[in-house]
């Protein structure tokens, strides 16, 4: 399928010669001793990746990294020195005013940092100026901002002014603009770094859950990792123009690329990274009716476990059994076909598989391991309570996410790893690490 | 002593007379004569509705323009004002001038606005255009009345377009200030949402720029004012010829009443525009509505709300 968004080589210097600049970039010269030697600065070196329909792809990077350059020549505001920047096909880097106005008017919308509302119109004038720039009835325009701003939540405001609102609710108006034009590419500059933390953590909520259904295709931009890790399906970091990782949260925080990485990934809160999936290791069972106690027994011995899990003939969990009680049990009433639906204890702690790891604080303190559990509560795999504690305290990473990554079925995936076949990720790196 | 004058002497005032009578005024003078033509039809047709409307109806109007915009005291002052200038015997006088002032603003804002709006897009403009302003605002406009006359001859008329020459600076500096007032990431937001210059312009830049555009008019509006008794000089009417003639005959009441007749207009009309420079800067208002606003109440927009916002 053909990326959204798809971006080749692409470079932005700033400065009379752009020319030398690239030649120099290209001998492998810092941009600090280019900036000295032609007075020209670079913005974005080599940018290359790709966006996929319905993906965030959020590129994080400090002030100066070049990340508000980069989003700004998606969309041709910033014209880029050379490179490609392809939407569905179109290059907007070399098109003419026309075609580059067309897009800007039906395939991508922006939201900005600091909102960049009209003060002049009201709340519904301003979702509906992207309407209005395309020429759209006013009545009509109205009915779509309107529906545009339930969407965020705000349509009994329609007739205030930006000025009456708060800073969230600006941004809201700000994204309301946006989505009005049912424009399919979204690109997002920081918005929500002028918020303070508690609205901001508000509104990165509600996106995930707008864009659960919306599905739009977002390039987002942002300074702050927990918020890159929180959103990102794929996660870009900047630094000096240039990417330095591209990755999901995962592959980012458990292999972090170089130093200037793990740096950053260092103090993050990896219970809100990891997900079950991560974790979970090869859901051995034994099937009620079928296994004996002794049995059961067996492969707990084998696999150095203290619990297993029983599943009935439709393959759903019918409960744990622990070695404990089946061995008491063993002793005190010998073996018999009943003990192991004796021993069954039906409470037994779960989980999604795409649950985060600090939802599974409270199971895993139980003791027992975690059943993960698909759609059709069938068990896919068990998480051991030392595997999530492992994770959170970064040992054995390499090795945990080795196991976790084949996914004990083939249909308990992570959400990103399929949209990103690995061998576009691996070239991804390596354009990057160059 | 020495002194550049003894190498070279420069005959710059003959160099200049060569220019303006041996080529400037043969060759253009029909092209300077019809030129002045709008602004005489203009002139004629506002004097005559101005001097037709009674005076209590002028002064009922303009009261009403003053408590809208600029309260209940200049309301007052207004009405104060203007009988006494019609108890002075001045009223038609002051119409003359209300029609000569209004002339030269208008064409301002017409020439003004849309070179302040150029101005604002093109830095190279800009930079031919605002030595020229400087020359218009500082020359003494005693210097270009005499080359005004040998092309445009006496009259009313040739004292407006002085008028217009000395009081087109501001409009044309706050128009290209406004604009280029407008906040960056506004003017980044229109873009990314596909508009042209002209939306752009529409939408965006007018409205955000109309309260420095307002204070522009405002400032054209006192230098035209300013130059009214100037303008008697080549033959211009109103009160700067009551001024002039009490000025010529030693007439010191004479000369005093057209004075104070100049001064309650310019504080009223000041006052006025003032106002509404205000109320447009409020963000609230599109030009559309803003215009739509002069036909309505005060009511609809609280005072203390746009004083605040100001």
């Amino acid at each position: 399928m053909q990326p959204k968004v798809s971006v080749k080589k692409l470079y932005k210097v700033f400065g009379d010669a752009p020319d030398e600049a690239l030649e120099r970039l290209e001998r492998g010269e810092k941009k600090e001793a280019i900036f000295e030697a032609t007075g020209s600065t670079v913005g974005v070196q080599n940018a290359n990746f790709d966006v996929g329909e319905g993906e965030i792809f959020v590129v994080m990077g400090l002030s100066g990294s070049g990340k508000s350059t980069l989003v700004r020549m998606l969309n041709g505001l910033i014209p880029p020195t050379s490179g490609e920047v392809l939407i569905d096909g179109e290059d907007v880097a070399s098109c003419d005013k026309q075609t580059l106005r067309r897009i800007r008017r039906s395939k991508i919308t922006m939201v900005f940092q600091h909102f960049a509302l009209f003060p002049h119109w009201t709340v519904a004038e301003n979702a509906a100026y992207g309407l209005k720039i395309k020429g759209v009835s006013a009545s009509e325009r109205r009915k779509r901002a309107i529906t545009a701003l339930d969407q965020v939540g705000l349509s009994s405001w329609a007739d205030s002014l930006p000025s009456e609102l708060s800073g969230g609710m600006q941004q809201r108006v700000g994204l309301a603009r946006g989505l009005a034009t049912d424009a399919e590419i979204l690109l997002m500059d920081e918005p929500f770094g002028a918020l303070d933390p508690l609205i901001r953590r508000e509104m990165q909520d509600e996106l995930i859950v707008l864009q659960k259904t919306l599905k739009k295709t977002i390039v987002f931009i942002t300074h702050d990792l927990n918020e890159a890790l929180l959103l990102g399906d794929r996660i870009a970091i900047m630094q000096d123009g240039r990417f330095v990782q591209v990755g999901t949260a995962q592959e980012i925080v458990s292999n972090p690329a170089d130093d200037y990485v793990a740096a950053f990934v260092a103090d993050i809160d990896r219970g809100r990274v990891f997900t079950a999936d991560n974790v979970s290791s090869d859901p051995a069972a034994v099937t009620l009716g079928k296994d004996s106690a002794e049995d059961a027994m067996r492969v707990m011995e084998d696999l150095n476990r203290h619990a297993l899990y029983v599943l009935d003939d439709a393959r759903h969990v019918a409960g744990i059994v622990t070695y404990q009680d089946l061995a008491t049990g063993l002793n005190e009433e010998g073996s018999n076909d009943d003990l192991l639906r004796d021993k069954l204890q039906a409470e037994y702690p779960t989980a999604e598989g795409d649950a985060q790891l600090h939802e599974l604080y409270a199971a895993a303190s139980e003791g027992l391991p975690i059943a993960v559990t698909d759609d059709e509560d069938r068990l896919v795999g068990i998480v051991e309570p030392e595997a999530v504690f492992a994770q959170l305290s970064g040992e054995e990473t390499a090795e945990r996410t080795d196991t976790a990554d084949p996914g004990p079925e083939p249909d308990a995936d992570e959400p990103v790893a399929d949209r990103t076949p690995e061998d576009t990720k691996e070239k991804e790196r390596d354009t990057a690490n160059v | 002593m020495f002194s550049p004058s003894d190498i070279l002497i420069i005959p710059f005032d003959d160099w200049v007379n060569d220019f303006v009578r041996g080529w400037l005024v043969p060759n253009f003078r029909e092209f300077f004569r019809a030129a002045q033509v709008p602004i005489t039809a203009v002139l004629n047709g506002l004097n005559g509705v101005l001097q037709t409307i009674p005076m209590l109806v002028m002064t009922a109007l303009f009261a009403l323009a003053s408590w809208k915009w600029a309260g209940r005291g200049i309301a007052i002052f207004t009405i104060a004002g203007f009988f006494f200038i019609d108890m002075i015997e001045l009223w038609p006088e002051t119409m003359t001038t209300l029609a000569m002032i209004i002339t030269a603003v208008l064409f301002c804002a017409v020439i003004g606005v849309p070179l302040g709006i150029l101005g604002a897009r093109s830095n190279r403009l800009w930079a031919v255009l605002r030595p020229i302003l400087d020359i218009m605002q500082t020359i003494p406009s005693f210097v270009y009345l005499v080359p005004i006359v040998m092309l445009f001859g006496v009259g009313t008329t040739p004292g407006i377009i002085a008028t217009i020459i000395f009081a087109l600076p501001p409009i044309v500096r706050l128009t290209n200030l406004g604009i280029r007032n407008v906040r960056g990431d506004l003017i980044e937001a229109a873009h990314a949402f596909g508009s042209t210059s002209r939306q752009m312009l529409w939408d965006v830049q007018l409205p955000l720029a109309l309260r420095t555009i307002m204070a522009g008019l405002n400032q054209t509006l006192m230098l035209a004012l300013s130059m009214v008794v100037i303008t008697a000089l080549i033959g211009a009417g109103g009160l700067g010829l009551v001024v002039n003639t009490g000025l010529g005959r030693l007439d010191v009441g004479g000369a005093t009443a057209g004075g104070v007749g100049i001064v309650i207009l310019a504080i009223v009309l000041d006052r006025i525009t003032q106002g509404m420079g205000e109320a447009n800067g409020v963000a609230t208002f599109s030009l559309r509505q803003a215009f739509s606003n002069l036909f309505r109440s005060r009511g609809s927009q609280p005072v203390g709300e746009t004083g605040k916002a100001g």
